[in-house]
């Protein structure tokens, strides 16, 4: 019966979308029409008598309909997930497809029209970026970067094996039929193949979120579908400007190479450029932090919008803005704005790919269908086929190359998850008319559909019955996490004992810079940063502490001195100052729904039993730098905020404990209790502190979705 | 790189070198200049001033205690063999290969039970076979450095204990580091590889 949930909303939704449609004269083209409909009411006859009530819909016809497809698109969402079992078979991006198509279907059977497609600049200039920077804030940037080398490979010639091949064996099939297909030269067919080559963030973000695998597989398909994005357009463009200009010369394919290196160069520094910028800029927003996440998404889509004037990749553009800022925006503003800045991101992330692909589905029903039976059978053929011997090809190299290889099945999920999505769409609509520019529309959508559905709802099962090695789960310890980090130290000392520079050289010669340069005038005075062990600890400790109102129990073993949250604040702080950010294996969190994985009330806790000795407070004042404007707002801020910078926060759990409790607590103590002895043992922590350590090895903190 | 084998007979004891860690000729004929380039004074063998040298060395947190594993126990210098002995833990794994004259018996050099053992020797400095609270506390104050006070370190290290003692007798043995060590390897193969990889000049 849950399934029938959706249904009343979805009839309901598309029903009053149709209605809206219907009510002014109808309209084809771009949905975002501009305010150009007149505001003047086109009634003939001038109303002789006052009316007591009256409809204009012109007015406010523009926003009206843009929210109202906002809204279809929020519903089936909705629906989507209130449908019983169909989220665990069908992956959204099909049911969003499907209520697409159904409305579209509406639409035109209505108005016997072809209902409003997606216009490229629409989804280029306000779909894609939020998307896009979601991606790139969220992404787990010490992954993203030991593969990079493999995902640049990937991306940079896998596309260009997969456009080559796909134009070059395009063109073969339509010189095989040159009936049907005898006018499509081999420019259109490299322009096609240019555009259908191209994995798609979106599509591959929307079904891999879904399916757990392991993080190195889905850094390397993420990161190659955001990379590639500087081929592909580059490619496009070319092509489409070869189609333009009268003949083709060896030195224009050599421009073309270039032009490759500049887009894609050109996007990061604009994107560095922005990314600085925001960082500084949020260096000061302590007194108006209202408005600091505003910021973030000013530079962020500024630097997109900037890079796309001046043809850089303008996905590469958002993506290194958001990598950069990240970590000094983090530090710099309140954990309030954080939090909102992240949860903004996710909703429009959210909204827009919904929206896209409603928008696949709407635009699917059309009048302009040419249907070619050889075209799009070899084409959905032939991307299937040059993708899986791509990648096989390039990971054979690649393999030799890397030290944890990609194994057969992370090539097989790597090639079957080669989505196809709506920036395909986007760009086949852009290209300059010709002849059969309808067969190619129809072919692309064929392949987006084909992709999404089919391979997007079998690469599921097909992924568990191939048993990818799946991420896991836990938080890694404190001991865990000093040793990770002496590992790294170690590795990085063999090193130089050794005497080659590798990737350890280069991340600590880039902490180094950081440190010493980039944190001094990024980070206001007052913040800190932080590191992971402390992020782990803080974590740990505040899961301990909130249980915290038992009386202590007596236990009669020796145990170790009192763990106490405001002096493990304090200690995070400083700590993180030296420790090295090595660590960040617990950050992924893509996923579309929630922000984190709050850990529920029923996990709490059974109390940690403190021993209360507690230093002065003014020692953790004065270490901490920490301009205080009363205790309370101090200790409360001063946790919640070191707890903002580890992605895995349960966040709504803390807006939900008051300052004022913590400063009674604090204060008794403070006045109860001497300084603390270093040595003190109390024996009920022992015990009691076991049972912490017991638990938080089974706590899951990571963000993902149960299974 | 010229002829291997006629570069490898300067090197004392090359063939048996090879045999007992498993690096290849390639390999050691690199660790063998590499070893000459910090022998600065052609000495033979190395001493701890050597390493020092080494100028990013002396910036690692733990750089002090790397060295000092190169050294065994109450011997001031380091020979060649010794020198290629430590490193052999880093060496990549090959999966398929198979030593002449191997037996099973004698675990290979970088097996990963060696390579925890050698980063137990780290912490463990008096080797006496566990790692003790004030190990562990000069452990943390080394990486983490000099603005630390001494209770917050006490508390870090009162917590990796607590979390890693399983047999509560306060101190870290070897069997307690292997589960730790199990969970910290985020990939399960990671520890030393990627500095073996370098030495193949691999990237990860």
């Amino acid at each position: 019966m849950a399934a029938l949930w959706p249904l009343p909303l979805l009839i309901s939704g598309s029903l009053w979308a149709c209605l809206a449609m219907n009510l002014p004269e109808p309209h084809n083209g771009s949905l975002l029409v501009g305010f150009n409909t007149s505001h003047v009411s086109p009634s003939a006859d001038l109303p002789s008598a006052l009316r007591v009530f009256s409809l204009d819909y012109h007015h406010v016809q523009a926003p009206f309909e843009i929210v109202l497809w906002i809204m279809l698109a929020s519903l089936a969402k909705l629906g989507f997930h209130w449908s019983g079992r169909v989220p665990a078979v069908v992956p959204e991006s099909c049911v969003l497809i499907m209520v697409g198509l159904l409305v579209g279907g509406v639409i035109y059977g209505v108005r016997h029209s072809a209902p409003p497609t997606l216009s490229a600049d629409a989804f280029f200039l306000f779909l894609l970026p939020p998307i896009v920077l979601d991606a790139g804030y969220f992404l787990p940037g010490r992954l993203f970067f030991e593969n990079l080398g493999t995902i640049l490979w990937y991306a940079v010639l896998g596309t260009l094996w997969n456009i080559l091949g796909i134009g070059l064996s395009l063109y073969g099939v339509c010189l095989l039929a040159p009936s049907s297909l005898g006018d499509i030269s081999l420019l259109h067919c490299l322009l096609f193949g240019s555009l259908i080559a191209a994995v798609d963030p979106v599509a591959v973000l929307s079904v891999f979120q879904e399916m757990h695998v392991n993080e190195q597989l889905h850094i390397l398909v993420f990161g190659e579908s955001l990379l590639n994005d500087a081929v592909t357009v580059v490619l496009y463009k070319l092509f489409e400007s070869f189609l333009r200009l009268s003949s083709v010369t060896g030195l224009d394919v050599l421009v073309g190479g270039c032009r490759v290196v500049v887009v894609g160069l050109g996007g990061l520094f604009v994107g560095l450029f922005f990314g600085l910028v925001t960082a500084l800029t949020s260096r000061f927003t302590s007194r108006a932090q209202v408005i600091a996440p505003l910021f973030v998404f000013l530079y962020s889509y500024l630097s997109y919008l900037t890079s796309e004037m001046l043809h850089f990749s303008g996905i590469v553009a958002i993506v290194t803005c958001a990598v950069t800022m990240k970590q000094y925006v983090e530090a710099n503003v309140s954990e309030h704005s954080n939090t909102s800045i992240q949860y903004f991101l996710k909703m429009w992330s959210s909204v827009s790919e919904t929206l896209i692909f409603i928008f696949l589905g709407v635009s699917t029903i059309q009048d302009i269908h040419m249907w070619s039976w050889p075209f799009v059978c070899s084409t959905l053929l032939l991307c299937l086929v040059w993708r899986t011997t791509g990648v096989l090809l390039l990971t054979a190299v690649v393999n030799k190359l890397r030290r944890n290889a990609v194994t057969f099945r992370d090539q097989f999920i790597i090639a079957y998850g080669g989505l196809r999505g709506a920036i395909c769409f986007s760009l086949v609509f852009l290209i300059d008319d010709f002849p059969k520019k309808r067969l190619f529309i129809t072919t692309t959508i064929v392949v987006i559909l084909f992709t999404v559905f089919v391979q997007g709802m079998t690469i599921k099962p097909l992924v568990e019955l191939l048993d990818v090695k799946r991420k896991k789960r836990a938080l890694p310890t404190v001991s865990e996490e000093i040793h990770s980090r002496l590992l790294d130290h170690l590795l990085s000392g063999i090193e130089d004992v050794v005497g080659y520079w590798g990737q350890h050289y280069w991340k600590d010669r880039f902490e180094q810079f950081n440190r010493k340069y980039l944190r001094r005038v990024l980070i206001g005075e007052h913040h800190q940063a932080r590191s992971s062990i402390l992020r782990v600890y803080q974590e740990l400790e505040r899961r301990e502490q909130r249980g915290e109102e038992a009386p202590p129990v007596v236990d009669p073993r020796p145990s170790s001195r009192p763990l106490l949250p405001e002096e493990m604040d304090s200690i995070r702080r400083i700590l993180s100052r030296n420790l090295q950010n090595f660590n960040n294996k617990q950050t992924p969190a893509y996923s579309r729904h929630t922000l984190h994985q709050n850990v529920t009330t029923d996990r709490m806790r059974k109390p940690l039993h403190r021993h209360m000795s507690l230093p002065l407070r003014c020692t953790y004042n004065t270490i901490t730098h920490c301009p205080q404007r009363d205790d309370g707002e101090f200790s409360y801020r001063g946790r919640a905020q070191l707890s903002r910078s580890h992605t895995v926060c349960s966040a709504s759990r803390r807006w939900s404990e008051p300052p004022g409790t913590l400063v009674p607590a604090l204060q008794d103590r403070t006045l109860d209790h001497k300084p603390a002895e270093e040595e003190h043992h109390s024996p009920q922590h022992k015990a009691a502190i076991e049972r912490a350590t017991k638990k938080h090895l089974s706590f899951v903190l990571e963000n993902e979705k149960q299974l | 790189m010229g002829s291997s084998s006629s570069r490898l007979s300067n090197i004392p004891n090359g063939q048996e070198l090879m045999q007992e860690t498993g690096f290849s000729d390639a390999h050691l004929l690199r660790l063998y200049e590499r070893f000459q380039f910090l022998d600065k004074d052609n000495k033979g063998h190395l001493r701890s001033e050597d390493f020092e040298a080494v100028r990013e060395l002396s910036k690692n947190p733990i750089g002090d205690r790397i060295v000092e594993a190169f050294f065994l126990p109450g011997q001031e210098t380091v020979d060649f063999p010794s020198f290629v002995r430590v490193l052999a833990h880093f060496r990549p794994k090959e999966k398929n290969r198979t030593r002449e004259g191997a037996q099973q018996e004698p675990e290979p050099a970088n097996s990963r039970n060696q390579k925890l053992k050698f980063a137990f020797r780290l912490y463990d400095r008096d080797r006496d076979g566990k790692i003790s609270r004030v190990e562990l506390l000069q452990v943390l104050r080394e990486m983490l450095g000099m603005q630390v006070t001494e209770e917050q370190l006490q508390s870090i290290a009162e917590r990796a204990i607590q979390e890693a003692d399983l047999d509560k007798d306060d101190t870290i043995s070897f069997d307690e580091f292997r589960k730790i060590s199990f969970h910290a390897d985020p990939h399960r193969n990671r520890t030393g590889e990627a500095r073996a990889c370098l030495l193949e000049g691999k990237q990860t």
